[in-house]
């Protein structure tokens, strides 16, 4: 997926580059179904699935009944008999109404019939903050779905990696919790080429050569840490790596670790509440691996441990420019 | 041995006591008293215009997405007035013309629909849960707090309110079977407004009635017209009797539409047509509320309008109030309060990190 080959290409917002991965993955393969509340008519609250219904029909693409509970484990019985739902939980805030069905089911029951009963599904989502939302609009509970084994969780951060990460997550065989920051649907365009491109689930990226500090990010999170970035080479002089992690679980490990073997200096962002989230586990990952080669404390720049606070406070929650270049600035400051 | 019939006598009627036409069926009609009526209008008018109040606040940006409530007044209003203040309120998120009954001052509302946790506050002495959104999840807590009302013998009752869609949903079919196993007296009031987002009633289930799940629970179900504040209000008064005789949950399905969109964030083009809108316009609950108490002599056009100046005067108050307050509350650090009884060091300590990196503020 090198820049070179997206010269030219359409340029698409991250809700248009999704609806092409589906388009395209349900033109060539009739085993994939689309469900969810609103998925059909609607196109999706987000218009993400907008047009399939046309295209595909109802039997393809079912507006479900409101069952949360249902559309889930009606889609692992669908991926038992070996189609391919991409199911939609319209905001991960309303997920947890299907917490078991992922849990007791989607999540195992490739390990409970040794093998006989994969269950090759996409669950997204769209999840976290900055869209002046209501209640349970807003959250970021990655972590919950990250410590169930059988479940893979990604996240992308821009429309040319959300297109290639669906791809990747709908031909996965094992279950993928698709979580899309609903911030960036329409937040900017870059060029997406028709041809069909992948990422693969595990692997994270670098969006940015330093050698002074390293910085790791995720989904909404990775623009203003890039931001940040440039701010700490300009102001600072500080050059720093930037690591788009793309998958939450499993977690390339081996990126961030190298990264911090050669800067000796972390800071982890995310949006997610702070105790026992994704940061935490990158901590304990440098800790085993490269606890050695660190030069200072790992700072993590993330939600603080409270409900996301309705949105007249929710940028008081959300980590930010000035919290980011803060956090480093902090983990630089030690000699 | 034989294979033989069950009679199992599963009958859902239909309520209706003042239709879109005028007729008035006085057999039917609840007691009621002048004051009731009246009481009973004037919240539906100002629900009404509070909604289209905080419509044009949402376009301007001064209020976030809301879910608007034009066109179930009656069925929320009607449904409050059969209960006493004692008895308690589980609403899900379109309850704005109940909590109005309720006496819940509109500059909570308008905090709450601007991003303050505070809009939600609960005031002490009110039996009123506040606002659930993912949809069906509040209906159990009303069970519980029912059961709970018989054990302390209080002799309150619940009452819950959710739409069609939540019918869909388990905890609708697990809330209604408990409170059928244990008699609790509950009311589900269930607001057909035949639209789930863009998913029609008839999409939703393939039952005829929604009421007629109560009675797979043998749990009574009942149909009223819920564009007629009347006919709810003779439904719930029948159903609260029933729960305060001991004998348990009753359902109501009450007929009704949703006139506006489903949230502010929402497009209903997508999916509806401008004449089914219309149609269901000519059985808007509240002209035909005015209509009848005209006939009944009890409000007049010179009336009307200087309710309508109340109202207006009235909402314009809040909306100061509620700026005012926002002014004061402008600290971020209010989002580390009411976790939980007492705020744990590692949440202080973040919340002093806050107040450190937020210095410039107050």
């Amino acid at each position: 997926m090198a820049d070179s080959e997206a010269k030219g290409a359409p340029e698409r917002t991250m809700a248009e580059a999704l609806n092409l991965a589906l388009t395209q993955e349900m033109e060539q393969d009739d085993s994939l179904v689309v469900l969810g509340e609103d998925v059909g008519v609607d196109g999706g609250v987000f218009r993400v699935t907008e047009g399939l219904l046309d295209k595909y029909g109802e039997s393809r693409v079912m507006d479900t009944p409101l069952a949360e509970a249902a559309i889930v484990g009606v889609s692992v019985g669908m991926a038992a008999h070996g189609l391919k739902p991409v199911c939609e939980a319209q905001f991960s805030g309303f997920s947890y109404l299907a917490m078991h069905q992922l849990e007791a089911h989607a999540a195992r029951l490739r390990w409970r019939s040794r093998g006989r009963f994969p269950v090759p599904m996409v669950v997204r989502m769209p999840y976290g903050g900055g869209v002046r939302a209501l209640e349970h609009h807003s959250e970021s509970k990655e972590a919950f779905f990250a410590h169930t084994p059988g479940l893979k969780v990604v996240i992308p951060s821009g429309p040319r990696n959300a297109r290639a990460l669906l791809l990747s997550a709908i031909r996965d065989p094992d279950p993928v919790i698709f979580m899309e920051p609903k911030r960036l649907y329409r937040a900017f365009r870059e060029p997406v080429p028709d041809a069909p491109e992948t990422i693969p689930i595990g692997e994270s990226q670098s969006r940015r050569d330093g050698d002074d500090l390293t910085l790791v990010a995720y989904g909404a999170m990775l623009r203003p840490t890039l931001q940040a970035a440039e701010q700490l080479a300009d102001a600072d002089g500080v050059e720093a790596e930037v690591i788009d992690l793309l998958s939450i679980s499993p977690l390339d490990d081996r990126r961030f670790s190298a990264s911090a073997r050669r800067t000796g200096r972390v800071v982890i962002v995310h949006e997610a509440q702070r105790s026992f989230g994704p940061g935490a586990e990158i901590i304990a990952r440098l800790v085993e691996q490269s606890f050695w080669y660190l030069e200072a404390p790992v700072v993590r720049v993330t939600g603080y441990d409270v409900q996301v606070p309705y949105f007249a406070r929710e940028a008081d929650y959300l980590p930010d420019l000035e919290r980011i270049v803060a956090g480093a600035r902090e983990v630089l400051s030690h000699a | 041995m034989p294979r033989e019939q069950i009679d199992l006598r599963c009958q859902v009627t239909h309520l209706s006591v003042l239709d879109e036409d005028g007729s008035f069926d006085e057999a039917l009609a609840p007691e009621v008293s002048d004051d009731l009526l009246l009481h009973m209008h004037r919240s539906m008018l100002l629900a009404r215009r509070f909604d289209e109040r905080m419509l044009k606040l949402q376009r301007q940006g001064r209020i976030g997405t809301f879910a608007p409530v034009s066109g179930q007044e009656a069925a929320q209003v009607g449904a409050m007035a059969a209960l006493t203040e004692k008895d308690w309120f589980v609403p899900s998120f379109r309850e704005f013309a109940a909590s109005i009954w309720r006496g819940l001052p509109l500059k909570q509302l308008l905090l709450y629909n601007a991003g303050y946790n505070e809009g939600g506050a609960v005031p002490d002495d009110a039996h009123d849960l506040p606002i659930a959104i993912p949809v069906a999840t509040q209906i159990p807590h009303a069970v519980g707090l029912a059961y709970a009302a018989y054990y302390r013998d209080t002799g309150a009752l619940a009452i819950t309110f959710f739409g069609d869609g939540a019918t869909s949903e388990g905890d609708f079919h697990e809330a209604i079977n408990f409170a059928g196993v244990f008699a609790a007296p509950v009311i589900f009031l269930c607001q057909n407004n035949q639209w789930a987002i863009s998913v029609p009633r008839e999409h939703q289930t393939h039952s005829r009635t929604l009421a007629q799940k109560a009675l797979a629970y043998s749990v009574p179900g009942i149909q009223a017209d819920g564009n007629d504040v009347l006919a709810v209000l003779a439904a719930t008064r029948e159903a609260a009797e029933r729960a305060r005789n001991g004998d348990g949950p009753t359902m109501i399905e009450c007929i009704t539409y949703r006139l506006s969109v489903h949230t502010t964030a929402d497009d209903p083009s997508k999916y509806r047509s401008d004449e089914e809108v219309e149609a269901w316009r000519r059985r808007d609950p509240i002209p035909r509320l005015q209509s009848h108490l005209k006939a009944q002599e009890l409000l007049s056009d010179e009336e009307i309008d200087k309710l309508e100046q109340d109202i207006a005067a009235e909402i314009d108050d809040a909306w100061e109030q509620a700026q005012t307050e926002m002014h004061r509350l402008g600290s971020a650090e209010a989002m580390f309060e009411h976790h939980y009884a007492a705020l744990p060091a590692y949440l202080r300590r973040q919340r002093d990190g806050l107040r450190r990196d937020r210095g410039q503020e107050r």
